[in-house]
Formats: structure tokens, C-alpha cells, sequence
């Protein structure tokens, strides 16, 4: 009897011991997440106040100008409405905006790229707009469906030092494949940018035609791309924690807000500083224009540590 | 036999150790809080000061009462009480029926031919038990959203002794014209009181099922004035639709339905509408929340705001 149960104590103690061992190594079983590689690569948040506070007034001011984006918007004739509700609106807040085409439309100025294939057409794109990029470090990639604060995305990236490789949005898993989502908007820097150009001469890891049967949308081929040149995707949140890139509407999420936290519908729905919202018709994007750069409470007054000023030639912000 | 019966066991120990440890962690896993959980209250926004808004609500004191019924409270007028409700210096839910909501019971019936009825047994109500307790007097829908902060701006250069009423001014039926009641309007003390000794004296009567024309018919006969609710740059405040009527820009056309009351020559694109808004009507439960969020929440960091009536 003894010996049986000795025999069983030496397993449990063996098992326990490998345990311990494997968990040091952090290759144990699924069931563990290793919690500091998720921190160096998927959250990416915005200076805090306190941080802000203690930069001087002339490094808050070079902060403020090295801070430039360009936007890049994917669009396409079938998307017009759209297109010109953009041009319209948030796309003036970036410093460069350019309208990439699939074909040209006589009823809007745009950059005609003469590509059909998606994949292709942001290649296209991305090569064009780093060509033209000026001084501006930071790239920005949407679809007109899209709504986007330029002021926020320029807080979240404002101590980010784009000769290093970012590539930020709503970060989404495919397998393996960390991606950040293209309805939400996607945020590269100036290093990210050249690295995927590089990439972009390798057909066999970065190909311009898909060769398989089933086509990978673009979002995903350009993870893939850039993981390939060692770029990450992170995800874009706020102090809280809350995603500052929305693919679904201000309505929708405030919806989804109402079933889910009754009691505290706004306060648990949405960042205050949130980025884009994605899936918004022409008309919602016109009432939040309004609603971001001109409603508000009298007397309720914010002391911001970066100013930005809003855009020459424009009566709706 | 016995040498395998030992290998089976030790194997078994193994086992149940890596069973254990892995629950343990698991266990462990789900127990940690990934996200710092934000306070249920009142989240006071970083950097914000609401020094002057505070100043103002009690310079300027409002209250509002709420025009709804049984069938309202859970789908339209808790949104109210959630949202801009408590912003009002008071807050009265008139209904045909008393409740826990809270409600106050008027003696009326519910029902499109009883809303003038419940104005007057509403306004009576107000004057009989709140005169002193409030400056000005607030009217608006269940489906009416309101910016308080921005109402009391409006109201704080006026006297309230006079005899004046602010909303959104429509022009056919009474002379000097009339406020739209979706839109909500607000009533100076000396107006509120002219109102009741108007019905008191017998001046003015249930003479319509409209509570709007009507009161616009009383007010007029009571010598009470339309005020110009429109800001600095002549831009409406209070609105009878949603922002999605007025903000798109249109070509140059002749008035659409929905702008044919109106006293003031409309402007339809970003013209219409004050920065400080102070109503939009016929917002249902998700929009009193967006509108919540836009108001009040969401906003561009660092963004010098171009309208800036102070500094006029």
C-alpha cells in the first residue's frame, strides 16, 4: 500500500516540478498569456496629462509641428456620396488629404491610380504618398465611410518618434496574424512607410497579385507585408484602456452601449478622445462634424497642453 | 503486475499535477482585472474647468418640466432623466399620472387633444407651488434633448421680470408669432405669471388642442414678447427636428416643408445651427445618448474653437 502511494506522490512531485520549469521558460501550456509581450506590442496609448505637463512650452511647440499627417482615402465612383462628404469634412484637418481612385470621377477632383484590384490600388497609394509625403512623417489610411479626428490621432502619436516603425488602429487576430482593422483606420509612420516599400519588391512574401484561389483582403496582406519587415500592429487605446478606433458607427456603439451598461450608456461606450468611427453615412458624418468641432456646453472650458488651430477656408468646423 | 501497477500511478500523479497547475493559473488569469475599471460617477474629465458653467446655474436657475405619459417613461423619459434631466436647476415629469419615476399627476387625460390642457394644468402647477424657486421656466418634450449651459447663456442677459418667452419662433396663426412646442421654450417669471392670471382672469382659454398656437394666443393677448432666441451670428438655438435636417448643405431651393413656419429666414448647411445649440427635437433613446456623447464627451484635443461669443 505504501509503496503505491509513494509511487504516486513521486509522479505529482515530478509533474509539479516540470511545471514550474516549463512556466519559467514561459512556453507552458496555452492556458498562460505571456502578459509582458502583449504589453510591448499591442497597447499603444497617448501621453498622459502628467507627462504633457512636464514638457516646456518649446518642446510642446516642435511636438506640435513635427506632428503632420497625411491622408491617404481609398476611394471609389460607386462610394461618391461619400467622397465628397469627406472632402467636405474631417479630411480638412489633415495636413496633406489626397482621394485615391480606382477610376476617375467627373464629379470630384481625386488621384486616379487605374486600378481595380484593391490590394494593388494601396500599394499604388502608399508608394505615391510616401513619394509626395514633404516633410509629413505620419500616414493615414481610410475609406470614405469613415470618420476620423485628426486632432485626436495627432495627441495619441504626439511623443512617437515616427523614424521608428509604428503601425497602429483597432488590432484584430487572424491566426497568427495581428492586423489592425481597415474600416477603423489604419496609422503608419514614416519608417513603417519605407519598410513596406521594401517589402513591396519581394514577390514572393509581399505579392502584388494574389496567387491563391481566394483573395486575402487587403488588410491582412498588408500585415503580412509589414511583419515581414518587422513591423507590429498595435492597438490604439486611451488612459482607460477604452479603443480609440471604431469600425462601427457612433449610433451603433452607443446602441450597443444602451443593451449592454444601462446605467452608464456614455460613459462605457466610447472614448472622449477617440479617433474614428467607421460605417457612418454622408448625413451622420455631417451632424458629427458639428458635433465634435462646434457643439458644446458653454462654460465648461478645457486647458489642453498642445494647441491646433482650425483649417483655413472652412465653415463647418 | 505490481511494477506496471506503480508505473500507472506515478504516471496518474504526473498527470494530476499538470492538471492542477494549469487550473491554478487559469484561475489565477481570469481573477486579474486587464483593465482599469473607471469610476460609475461623475468622471470629472482631466484639464477640465466647469468653473463658469457652476457660476451660471445658479445666476441663472431653470426649471424644466417634461411633457410625457405612462406609456413614455421607460422608453423615452428615462433617457431624458439620464441625460440633460439633471442639468436643470429642477426637474418636474408631467404626466396624466402620479409614479415613483417621479411623476406629477395633472388632472387631465393623455392623448394629441389634451396638450394644451396639460401645458395649462402644468404651468399652474409651477406657479402655484415653484414661482420663487427658479428664474426662468423651461417647457420640452419627451423626445426634445436640451443643452442647459447653453440655455442659461442665452437667458442670462434678459430680466426675467420682464414679460418675455424664448424658443423657436413660427410665424402663422398669432401675429407676433408663436414657439414651436417640440423645440421647447422658456418663460420668464413675469410671462408664467401672465399666463396663469391670463386663464385666472379669463383672457385666455382652452381655445385649441395645440399647446404651442395656443399659448403663442395667450401670451399675445397677455402683452408677453417673442423673444430672438438666434445667437450673436443670427444662428438658431432651439430646433424642432434633428441636426440631420439642418447641417447637410443644400443647393439654393425653395423652403422644404419642415422650414415652412419659420418666422426668421432659414439657412440650411453648417449656418443653421448655433456651436451653442441649445434644443433638438424628435431624438429618440439612441440619439439622446449620441447627442450626450457629442455634447458633453467627445471632443478634438487642443482644438481652438472658431466661435467664441465673449470675445466678440
Amino acid at each position: 500500500m505504501m509503496s503505491e502511494g509513494s509511487s504516486f506522490m513521486k509522479g505529482l512531485i515530478l509533474g509539479g516540478i516540470f511545471c514550474l520549469v516549463m512556466s519559467y521558460f514561459e512556453t507552458f501550456n496555452p492556458g498562460v498569456h505571456s502578459e509582458s509581450h502583449q504589453h510591448l506590442h499591442h497597447h499603444l496609448k497617448p501621453l498622459s496629462k502628467d507627462e504633457l505637463q512636464k514638457l516646456s512650452e518649446s518642446q510642446m511647440s516642435e511636438l506640435t509641428q513635427q506632428v503632420r499627417v497625411y491622408c491617404l482615402i481609398m476611394v471609389t465612383p460607386k462610394l461618391l456620396v461619400h467622397w465628397v462628404t469627406v472632402n467636405d469634412t474631417w479630411s480638412k484637418h489633415c495636413d496633406k488629404s489626397v482621394f485615391y481612385t480606382s477610376e476617375s470621377s467627373k464629379a470630384v477632383e481625386g488621384f486616379d491610380l487605374q486600378e481595380q484590384d484593391e490590394w494593388a490600388r494601396l500599394r499604388k497609394a502608399i508608394k505615391h504618398a510616401y513619394e509626395n509625403a514633404g516633410d509629413l512623417r505620419w500616414f493615414f489610411v481610410a475609406r470614405p465611410t469613415t470618420f476620423a479626428i485628426i486632432e485626436n490621432l495627432k495627441y495619441l502619436v504626439l511623443d512617437k518618434d515616427s523614424s521608428q516603425p509604428f503601425y497602429i488602429g483597432h488590432t484584430e487576430k487572424s491566426g497568427e496574424l495581428d492586423y489592425v482593422e481597415y474600416d477603423s483606420g489604419i496609422v503608419l509612420s514614416y519608417e513603417a512607410v519605407r519598410r513596406l516599400i521594401e517589402m513591396f519588391k519581394d514577390e514572393d512574401k509581399c505579392p502584388e497579385r494574389g496567387r491563391a484561389l481566394w483573395k486575402m483582403p487587403e488588410e491582412k496582406q498588408l500585415a503580412t507585408c509589414l511583419k515581414y519587415s518587422g513591423v507590429f500592429a498595435e492597438n490604439g487605446e486611451d488612459a482607460q484602456g477604452k479603443g480609440l478606433f471604431n469600425k462601427k458607427s457612433t449610433s451603433s456603439l452607443i446602441s450597443d452601449s444602451m443593451g449592454q451598461n444601462p446605467a452608464d450608456v456614455v460613459e462605457a461606450c466610447c472614448s472622449d478622445m477617440a479617433i474614428t468611427f467607421g460605417g457612418m453615412s454622408p448625413s451622420q458624418m455631417q451632424v458629427l462634424m458639428f458635433g465634435v468641432y462646434r457643439l458644446r456646453p458653454y462654460g465648461h472650458d478645457f486647458h489642453d497642453s498642445l494647441t491646433f488651430l482650425p483649417p483655413k477656408d472652412s465653415d463647418n468646423d | 503486475m505490481r511494477i506496471f501497477k506503480h508505473y500507472i500511478l506515478f504516471l496518474s500523479g504526473v498527470a494530476v499535477s499538470v492538471l492542477l497547475s494549469i487550473t491554478y493559473s487559469r484561475v489565477l488569469r481570469t481573477l486579474t482585472p486587464t483593465f482599469a475599471m473607471h469610476a460609475r460617477n461623475t468622471v470629472w474629465h482631466t484639464a477640465e474647468s466647469r468653473r463658469a458653467a457652476l457660476d451660471l446655474s445658479q445666476k441663472v436657475r431653470v426649471l424644466c418640466w417634461v411633457m410625457t405619459q405612462p406609456p413614455h417613461l421607460e422608453s423615452r423619459t428615462q433617457h431624458v432623466r439620464d441625460t440633460w434631466g439633471k442639468r436643470c436647476n429642477i426637474i418636474l415629469y408631467m404626466s396624466s399620472k402620479e409614479s415613483d419615476f417621479p411623476t406629477v399627476g395633472l388632472n387631465v387625460s393623455e392623448g394629441r387633444s389634451q396638450l394644451y390642457w396639460k401645458t395649462i394644468r402644468a404651468f399652474q402647477h409651477i406657479h402655484k407651488h415653484h414661482l420663487d424657486d427658479a428664474d426662468w421656466f423651461l417647457k420640452a418634450d419627451d423626445d426634445t434633448f436640451v443643452v442647459l449651459e447653453n440655455l442659461r447663456y442665452g437667458l442670462s442677459k434678459h430680466n426675467t421680470e420682464e414679460p418675455l418667452y424664448f424658443g423657436r419662433r413660427f410665424t402663422p396663426f398669432v401675429k407676433q408669432g408663436y414657439m414651436s412646442g417640440g423645440a421647447g421654450y422658456v418663460l420668464s417669471k413675469e410671462a408664467l405669471r401672465r399666463f396663469v392670471k391670463g386663464f385666472a382672469d379669463g383672457l385666455c382659454t382652452h381655445n385649441t388642442e395645440l399647446e404651442d398656437t395656443g399659448l403663442g394666443q395667450c401670451m399675445e393677448t397677455m402683452r408677453v414678447r417673442t423673444g430672438d432666441s438666434r445667437d450673436v451670428l443670427r444662428r438658431q438655438t432651439f430646433h424642432p427636428y434633428p441636426p440631420y435636417y439642418y447641417l447637410p448643405r443644400q443647393l439654393p431651393r425653395p423652403r422644404p416643408w419642415y422650414l415652412l413656419y419659420e418666422h426668421y429666414d432659414p439657412v440650411e448647411g453648417p449656418g443653421c445651427c448655433s456651436d451653442l445649440a441649445i434644443s433638438f427635437h424628435y431624438i429618440d433613446a439612441v440619439g439622446m445618448h449620441t447627442l450626450e456623447y457629442y455634447t458633453y464627451h467627445l471632443r478634438p484635443y487642443g482644438y481652438k474653437y472658431r466661435f467664441n461669443p465673449d470675445n466678440k
